[in-house]
């Protein structure tokens, strides 16, 4: 129960500093991502903001035994650069830099009124969908083909 | 065009840190939004609930900066569909297959020295560059 009150707080502080810092507009994001043209730096400071907690924080939360609230951390344990990471990365930046919406930024600008972050979010969550699935699905032919 | 602001991008930076550090030091989990959003339909049941509140409270938390701050002023956009579809289902796929997003792998990987997230963050801050660079000014279609 503690767990959730947490997560709701975290979140929305989450995007409080979204809409602070106007990465909900998506013409300031492709204004960052534009280096050809008149460059917004806004996303860099956000960015450098954030990172700039979590490097000084994380040390010092990573070094406890566990959560507060929890039993463990649930962290990534993979450490190798395959190919999925990187593949995954550039077609996730193709997308990002074609509607000027991440994740975060295009769920917290459904509160604008306007239907770019509605559709972008719809069509992120059928993206992410389909690809679960054809994971669903190589793991099942591979179990499938390992116990023939 | 609305002038660029640094204060309020720092600080709007440093929330995002300090809501990433509270959820990791609380509940032990990593602020990574694409990772939260795909798990609301894959994930475990129990894993589910707080995913949504999450969400929930991001949506209600940006909603409640612009209530306070008042009709702060955008960007001039339009409407672009085919953009938002192609975009979203790339953004969807990408971040699913390469474990993260922006905050996952930026905000989050780079804090915890992951030299995975710091390979994806490159990787999609270059490719989302090349994208606007090839559409806005070779193509010359505006996004």
């Amino acid at each position: 129960m503690t767990r959730l009150i947490t997560a709701a707080i975290t979140g929305m502080i989450f995007g409080i500093g979204l809409a602070l810092s106007q990465m909900i507009d998506r013409q300031r994001v492709l204004g960052f991502l534009d280096v050809a043209g008149s460059w917004d730096p806004t996303l860099l400071f956000v960015l450098g903001g954030a990172v700039g907690v979590t490097l000084v924080a994380f040390r010092f939360v990573l070094t406890c035994s566990r959560p507060v609230l929890d039993d463990r951390f649930y962290l990534p344990t993979r450490k190798d650069i395959d190919r999925p990471l990187v593949a995954g990365a550039i077609v996730f930046g193709v997308g990002w830099g074609l509607a000027g919406y991440c994740p975060g930024p295009a769920v917290a600008g459904m509160t604008l009124g306007v239907w770019n972050p509605v559709l972008f979010v719809v069509c992120m969550v059928i993206g992410s969908w389909i690809r679960s699935r054809i994971e669903e699905h190589s793991r099942a032919s591979t179990s499938a083909s390992s116990t023939a | 065009m609305q002038e660029f602001n640094p204060l309020s991008a720092t600080v709007g930076g440093v929330l995002i840190g300090i809501s990433a550090t509270l959820l990791l030091l609380l509940n032990g989990r990593i602020a990574g939004i694409s990772g939260i959003v795909g798990g609301v339909l894959t994930a475990r049941s129990q894993d589910v609930l707080w995913r949504w509140l999450f969400l929930i409270s991001l949506f209600l938390g940006a909603a409640l900066y612009r209530v306070i701050a008042g009709d702060t002023e955008l960007l001039p956009d339009r409407f672009a569909p085919i953009l938002m579809i192609v975009g979203g289902l790339l953004v969807g796929y990408g971040t699913r297959l390469g474990g993260g997003c922006t905050s996952g792998h930026g905000v989050c990987g780079l804090g915890r020295l992951s030299a995975r997230s710091l390979v994806a963050t490159l990787c999609f801050v270059a490719s989302a560059m090349v994208t606007v660079f090839l559409v806005r000014h070779v193509l010359e279609i505006s996004l």
